[in-house]
């Protein structure tokens, strides 16, 4: 940004004692230039218009309109797949979360000293990380067929990645005067690990692991549209056949699940913290 | 000294019931869970399946991932930027009103638990319902997509909103106050200054996330580069799909790396 200083010269100030300041000049205009030009050439190419938009919302409310009153007799039906979400949620949370520790001691700077290693480390959960979800549940399906293990999998993947960035971030932030002293004594990297880093990281990364469960119920229900499994699956059915009274109940359903799962899991993190 | 250790070592508070019945209801729950886990079973030839994907992303269609046309990588991928940028300020827009709802200290307590349950609401609705009815406004394409996705980030937009707004130092506000202040001076120098790096942070950061979930707005046909993906995936035409998820990948990586670099600039100041 330095370019930037010397088209927009700093602006100097004499103190009363002789001496001068110099301010740098605000990098607000320039952000703004760039967001207007941003926003025009997104909205050339996305089409966006606001008269649509006000002249037509009102056709996004009339699917709305027609989910409520929802359908309370397919409520029996909801029950199954709502359950294997939540099954689907929980065992790929706890997968992803558990497998994830060892690569993210690989990818602390503070307990691996190789800078090959942690670089490459990183890359790799960055990877994984960007591989969109609905991707991983499509090819998980291809592998291991439709159903729950499929969406299993592509939760597992995601919290895979999405804990072990935040893992490692934890873990390079701890006191490593215990680490250090252990090893000294002459204790593995493994051991001082479990002995000294776990106890302290532990409390925030089984509330981040609550955190991405709740996430994962909500995100669980999407997978069902490639056929891995859970509510997804019926409610792509229901929004198929057009049967909106349905899918109302299923998206109530699902909302009370979820106020329930979150208040759980927000109680138990406020333990934890 | 020995014997006081060991004392006090002894009366250390013991939480062993309530260790053990945490543990009892998480091993418990794990077992529930897997006995949900089911496979229509076509795993005799996953394995082949599997070696099929990979050799497809490693070898991509290079005329696709170099191709200038509108249906080539370089293309759709500004496409999806862009769905993704708008639909963030849109998004951000949509949040600043509900964010100043939900915080308990502008508010009070019902008003914010009422505005808690409608960001509950928008965040429940999974995003091709938004996809669906949203093309009934605009027909299907990338202003859909946009639509959706604005709506979509509604929730964790809010959520941080809410934070920072209630974690707003009142202090300046007093003492600017005292010196005399107008109301709009005081919003200019004792407010904006405190939120607007933690609002422009929070919103870059949801870009990220955007951008990496803009492939399910191609189940809908909400426009971007989600739809040619999913196309081409079911239909095993996998050198397509390689080409797609490597410039999705790398463009990932690189708007987070300099969404970083930004974020960090704003929180240092």
């Amino acid at each position: 940004m330095s370019i930037y200083d010397k088209i927009f010269r700093p602006k100097t100030f004499t103190i009363s004692n002789g001496k001068s300041v110099s301010q740098k000049r605000s990098r607000a205009p320039l952000a703004v230039v760039i967001l207007l030009a941003m926003t025009i050439l997104s909205v050339k190419i996305t089409g966006f218009s606001m008269v649509v938009l006000t002249t037509r919302i009102k056709e996004f409310f009339v699917i709305l309109g027609q989910m409520f009153p929802p359908k309370w007799d397919y409520m029996p039906s909801v029950w199954q797949p709502l359950f294997d979400t939540i099954k689907m949620s929980l065992l790929g949370s706890f997968i992803g979360s558990v497998l994830v520790v060892p690569f993210a001691m690989l990818a602390s700077t503070n307990v691996i000293p190789s800078r090959v290693i942690v670089s490459l480390m990183r890359l790799f959960l960055s990877i994984v990380r960007t591989l969109p979800t609905l991707v991983t549940a499509l090819i998980a399906t291809y592998i291991f067929g439709l159903g729950t293990l499929a969406g299993t999998t592509a939760i597992a993947v995601f919290t895979f990645a999405y804990i072990g960035k935040i893992l490692y971030e934890e873990i390079e932030t701890v006191d490593m005067g215990a680490f250090e002293a252990m090893e000294a004594m002459g204790a593995t990297k493994v051991r001082a690990f479990i002995s000294a880093i776990v106890p302290q990281v532990l409390p925030s990364y089984l509330s981040n692991c609550l955190f991405c469960f709740e996430g994962n119920v909500r995100y669980a229900s999407i997978l069902g549209y490639v056929g891995a499994g859970g509510l997804g699956l019926i409610l792509n059915e229901k929004i198929g056949w057009r049967e909106y009274p349905s899918v109302g109940m299923i998206l109530i359903a699902l909302f009370v699940t979820v106020f329930i799962i979150e208040t759980i899991s927000r109680a138990a993190r406020r333990h934890l913290v | 000294m020995n014997k006081r250790i060991e004392t006090a070592y002894e009366a250390r508070p013991k939480k062993w019931m309530f260790e053990l019945a945490v543990a009892v209801v998480v091993v418990g729950l794990l077992i529930w869970s897997a006995s949900g886990v089911e496979t229509s079973g076509t795993t005799q030839n996953g394995g082949k399946i599997a070696m099929n994907i990979l050799s497809g992303i490693f070898h991509p269609d290079t005329a696709m991932l170099f191709g200038f046309t509108t249906k080539g990588v370089p293309y759709l991928l500004l496409e999806t930027v862009c769905i993704a940028f708008l639909g963030t300020i849109v998004g951000a827009i949509i949040s600043i009103p509900l964010a100043f709802l939900s915080s308990v200290n502008l508010t009070g307590k019902v008003i914010a638990f009422i505005g808690r349950i409608i960001i509950m609401m928008i965040r429940t609705v999974p995003a091709f319902v938004y996809g669906l009815m949203f093309i009934r406004v605009t027909g299907p394409g990338a202003f859909a997509g946009l639509l959706t996705m604005s709506l979509c980030s509604v929730g964790m937009i809010t959520k941080m909103y809410t934070e920072a707004i209630e974690d707003l130092d009142t202090r300046i506000l007093e003492s600017l106050d005292a010196s005399g202040c107008t109301t709009w001076q005081k919003i200019r120098y004792g407010i904006l200054p405190q939120l607007l790096p933690n609002f422009a942070s929070t919103a870059i950061y949801r870009f990220d996330i955007n951008l990496r979930d803009a492939t399910v707005l191609g189940l809908v046909g909400a426009g971007g580069i989600g739809a040619p993906l999913i196309f081409a995936m079911n239909s095993y035409r996998w050198n397509e799909a390689g080409a797609i998820l490597a410039g999705l990948i790398v463009l990932v990586l690189i708007v987070e790396l300099i969404s970083t670099q930004i974020r960090v600039k704003l929180t240092r100041g």
